[in-house]
């Protein structure tokens, strides 16, 4: 999967936990930050964090997304900045959890929530430092204007760009040489941003942003932190890292459809993906294989249909019998709840050609979700499309047109010789008819 | 290595495969004899195999390929090797390459895995770059170059490539991202134009080692090449690239474009499709504003992916027509002689069996003993007798039946270490010997004499017993005629008067749970006649035994004939072998505990009567 985002808690984590190697005498973190999930109890954190109850908090939603300042989801202020209490974060997280809430268009439930004290600064200490990943190169944003209006400042932030293969030595002297002169301890701000560099490259970050940066004396108070990790180096920096999960972005709460696949997907070797795009539509998709699948759903939006497209996903890396019957169950199960007003419905069976995969075998799971199912599939009325290749495809097309034709389901069957897609153009043709006959 | 810079691979490239993937070397040597080139892997490397080679086949040959520690090792005894099919897992992937850059007759790496750390990616490709040399990957199938070279699993099943053309080189110049379209559009282009000249899949990854366009610059170059076809993806900008190459006239052959995940408009970053490299960051990213910037360019972009064909078609045809594009006479194709594993289970091909078995299986999910799951053994609380119930006789022995096994197992486990067995085991202990030479000596001493009167009085009791001999005839019986002792009656101390504590637990035992005692029963009346004539002729312990495994064989349902088969077997002797082996290592590891030196045996206890042979 590559890059993946972190919790900003996770973020803040990894930095204290890492803080003797990368920032050893020099600076000082104080790390004081408390993840709050749906499973918290609540009632226990005083005694778990006896600060709670000692200092002002700031809370606000820890799930990925950002400009939580802009959308009113930073707690930090009841009447002034600075006056809210352990019993009002408590309220106002249990409220928050409760309600929906739309970020970016998407509707959804707040779940996972960062409490932390509040640190009181002037807004002039308030830098930016943000580093991300380029082709050769990473790059390094300084800025002595950080804050809520950074995007408002971009004229004032330095940028620096830092070959990958740079030694200590030349990272040092471009960091230096380019720290923003309104920095005001310019040699102390280089240093931080040197070693926070090291700590980026080692543990494989992507991305890490600090806004605001705030450093008083020695002190370091990250005050928000975004970060991105790369998943794949999981063997090489896992350990610095510590237990650490990628949650999925902030978004539509999955049906239960979707989560029984995605449960069924994280125990199997084999890669299921289910994603409902309409329950109503009226094309319906089975797709072996990651690209396959996209080229498919691309297929059907180019010919005009897409607000027909009902599903997206793909079964591939070897699913068992059991898996792909069990993954395609879940499919009928949708597309039999009701009939189509304007008519039929549409199956398509579609993959590319197989390197190695038995189609025969995987077809046989097909085969039996759709004995389980056939009543369902005649009764609101579904016409099926086959089209694979590769080892055994003749007998899988063989098997799957004779069970179909035993179960009196219509259903037609390609191989090799028929392009691909040329099922999508056939389905929609008879999605067409069907309509102009109804 | 006379091939000019623009090819990657020709007929006579040379490969050293990081990794023992059998499969994959097969199929690799599988293609080189169907397009009839010599077998292109020279070596593999593979860092923990002790073997020094490996077999495989070259049509219906053998042949053996050498195996490496170390690319280094492989690439100085085959210098003419340029090409590393790096094979290795994602966390070795990275190393092995760095070490192949290095090696200066390797010009071209093919990195499959998937899951390389994006540095680590980042990092080898600038090498790669300021050394001049090709990185394909990672996590890609690798490509092929028709009629020549095929990396790895590129093209799929031998009919698969043969069908898609994939065996001579056609005209076309493929590049996709991932490995999963590249044989749909290898098959697309073999019906649509007349095959490929070279296709590469990039891999799928945001850091590919090479990408479209340096691969396209080569096929520019290539007269072989003619057309090109890409398959781009949504996310990232490797496209642009092109677009940009076609627009600078740096590529001038034609072009049929066509980037996947159109469909992503449509539900923007709420719906991941396809692999995670596939995410629009950006407009520029998407597959519809890269499509259009090439098609802008002048590549021929279709409206879907459904008329890719069609296009790809028509730029041939016109092409072929102005005789830009020779006709191709197909090649004579040798069949690859199937695999045996794969015709047996197709039901082609069968073969005699050399060896049976009837007791275990190791072929399902679980092993099994005699067909029972080895979880099932522990969960059902099975002891150590019902597993010898169930290898050695394929019974499930009754708890009666198993209580006395186990009861034997505990008797006869040890008898002290002045016992030739168990002294052989100490003695060859003390010579600093290991574990196994150890108890061997004290097993070797089993037979006859120790530790053989169970079979032997099992074999003559039941032998006398079945031919109807009172006890007084069958003591005379072996007097006379077999000469020897009854085997199992007679103890060095114990008596009638001093009894065997081991025998009186044995027989009350059997009298209590055994269905029937018959052949015991019929021993103790020899009993009575032997030790009226000598107190300690009594019926001792391995005559117990053995006349009560022929008992409880009976009752388990055996025939006469079918315990003398047993017996014969050494079937009875297997209990005191067993149960004797305990023992042995406890002698032996006392031994390392005490670490006694070498043993030397006394002159005082040796009668010396060495005599000179006369005339010597």
């Amino acid at each position: 999967m590559a890059q993946r985002g972190i919790r900003e808690y996770d973020g803040k984590r990894i930095l204290a936990q890492n803080w003797e190697e990368y920032f050893n005498g020099e600076f000082e973190y104080d790390f004081k930050s408390i993840l709050i999930t749906p499973e918290t109890d609540l009632d226990k954190i005083p005694e778990q964090y006896p600060w709670v109850k000692e200092t002002p908090l700031v809370a606000k939603p820890d799930m990925l997304f950002g400009k939580r300042g802009k959308l009113g989801l930073i707690f930090f202020k009841k009447e002034k900045p600075g006056d809210v209490t352990w019993e009002d974060v408590k309220e106002w997280i249990k409220q928050k959890m409760a309600e929906e809430v739309e970020i970016n268009g998407v509707k959804g439930h707040l779940t996972h929530f960062l409490v932390e004290p509040f640190v009181p600064h002037k807004p002039e200490d308030e830098y930016y430092v943000a580093i991300t990943t380029g082709e050769d190169e990473d790059i390094i944003y300084m800025s002595a204007f950080g804050g809520i209006d950074i995007e408002e400042n971009w004229d004032k932030v330095v940028e620096v760009k830092v070959p990958i293969t740079a030694s200590d030595e030349e990272i040092k002297k471009l960091i230096e040489e380019n720290v923003p002169a309104e920095i005001k301890d310019k040699e102390k701000f280089a240093d931080f941003v040197y070693r926070l560099y090291k700590l980026f490259r080692d543990l494989h970050f992507s991305y890490l942003e600090i806004n605001p940066l705030v450093i008083v004396g020695n002190k370091i108070y990250p005050l928000d932190f975004v970060g991105r990790v790369d998943d794949t180096a999981q063997f090489v920096a896992g350990r610095k890292w510590g237990d650490l999960e990628f949650p999925a972005g902030f978004g539509r709460d999955l049906t239960p459809e979707e989560k029984y696949i995605k449960e069924m997907d994280e125990k199997s070797g084999a890669s299921l993906k289910l994603t409902i795009l309409n329950p109503e539509g009226r094309i319906w998709t089975l797709v072996a294989g990651g690209g396959a699948s996209v080229v498919y759903a691309d297929t059907v939006a180019d010919l005009g249909y897409v607000e027909e497209l009902s599903n997206y996903g793909e079964y591939s890396g070897n699913p068992s019998r059991t898996e792909t019957r069990e993954y395609v169950k879940t499919v009928f199960d949708l597309m039999t709840r009701g009939k189509h007003p304007k008519g039929h419905k549409v199956l398509i069976i579609g993959g590319a050609i197989a390197n190695f995969t038995d189609v025969a075998k995987t077809f046989e799971g097909i085969i039996d979700a759709m004995k389980e199912y056939a009543d369902k599939l005649r009764e609101i009325g579904v016409k099926i499309y086959v089209r694979r290749g590769g080892p055994n495809y003749e007998i899988g097309l063989k098997k799957i047109k004779e069970a179909a034709e035993e179960l009196g389901l219509p259903i037609e069957v390609y191989g090799p010789e028929t392009h691909m897609t040329e099922i999508v153009r056939k389905a929609i043709k008879e999605i067409e008819e069907k309509e102009k006959a109804a | 290595m006379s091939k000019p810079d623009y090819l990657l691979f020709d007929r006579n490239t040379k490969a050293i495969f990081w990794n023992l993937n059998r499969n994959a070397i097969q199929r690799m040597l599988d293609y080189d004899y169907v397009v009839g080139r010599e077998p292109s892997i020279v070596a593999i490397v593979a860092p923990t195999q002790s073997r020094k080679f490996e077999k495989f086949f070259y049509g219906i040959n053998e042949i053996m390929i050498p195996i490496y520690r170390s690319t280094t090792d492989a690439a100085k005894d085959f210098p003419e090797a340029d090409v590393l099919i790096n094979f290795a897992s994602f966390r070795t992937a990275y190393d092995v390459t760095v070490e192949a850059l290095d090696i200066p007759t390797i010009r071209t790496i093919a990195i499959t895995a998937e899951g390389i750390p994006e540095r680590f990616a980042r990092l080898m490709r600038i090498k790669a770059r300021e050394l001049g040399k090709w990185i394909i990957g990672p996590a890609t199938v690798g490509g092929i170059a028709p009629g020549a070279f095929r990396i790895a699993n590129t093209g799929g099943t031998i009919e698969n490539i043969i069908n898609s053309k994939l065996h001579r080189p056609g005209s076309v110049g493929l590049v996709t991202r991932s490995g999963g379209l590249f044989n749909e559009l290898s098959n697309v282009i073999a019906r649509n134009a007349n095959g490929i000249a070279e296709g590469i899949a990039i891999g799928g990854d945001r850091y590919p080692g090479s990408d479209f366009l340096d691969h396209m610059l080569r096929f520019e170059k290539n007269p072989q090449v003619k057309m090109m076809v890409m398959l781009g993806e949504v996310g990232g900008e490797l496209e642009y690239r092109v677009a940009e190459a076609i627009k600078d006239g740096k590529i001038t052959k034609p072009v049929i474009a066509w980037c996947i995940g159109t469909i992503s408009k449509y539900f923007g970053g709420e719906v991941q499709f396809g692999h995670a490299g596939a995410k629009a960051g950006a407009e520029r990213e998407t597959a519809d504003a890269k499509n259009a910037a090439l098609a802008e360019a002048g590549a021929y972009v279709p409206k879907s992916f459904n008329d890719l064909p069609e296009l790809i078609n028509g730029v041939y045809e016109e092409l072929h027509s102005r005789g830009e594009i020779p006709d191709i006479k197909e090649p004579e194709v040798p069949p690859v002689p199937e695999d045996y594993d794969k015709a047996r289970k197709a039901g082609k091909v069968r073969r005699p069996t050399n060896f049976i078995c009837t007791i275990s299986d190791d072929r399902g999910e679980e092993a099994t003993y005699c067909g029972v799951p080895i979880s099932e053994v522990v969960e059902k609380g099975y002891s150590i007798a019902d597993v010898i119930g169930l290898l050695w006789f394929k019974k499930k022995f009754p708890q009666w039946a198993s209580n006395f096994i186990d009861m034997v197992i505990k008797v006869v486990a040890d008898h002290g270490p002045a016992v030739s067995g168990a002294h052989n085991t100490k003695v060859t202990a003390r010579a600093g010997k290991d574990l196994m030479s150890s108890i061997v000596t004290g097993i070797l001493t089993i037979g006859p004499r120790f530790g053989g009167a169970i079979d032997g009085a099992a074999k003559y009791f039941k032998m006398a017993k079945e031919k109807g001999m009172d006890p007084v005839e069958f003591v005379d019986y072996m007097k006379k005629v077999e000469k020897i002792p009854i085997p199992g009656i007679g103890h060095r101390i114990k008596s009638v008067k001093n009894p065997d504590k081991r025998v009186e637990l044995l027989k009350n035992y059997a009298k209590e749970n055994f269905p029937k005692t018959e052949l015991l029963d019929y021993a103790l009346e020899v009993e009575k006649v032997t030790t009226s004539k000598k107190e300690n002729l009594i019926l001792n312990v391995d005559g117990t035994i053995g006349v009560l495994l022929v008992d409880m064989f009976r009752e388990l349902g055996y025939s006469d004939s079918e315990i003398d088969e047993l017996i014969n077997a050494g079937a009875f002797n297997a209990f005191f072998v067993l149960g004797r082996t305990i023992g042995f290592i406890g002698h032996y590891l006392d031994e390392k505990r005490l670490d006694m030196p070498l043993y030397r045996h006394p002159f005082d206890d040796i009668l010396y009567d060495v005599k000179r042979p006369e005339g010597a």
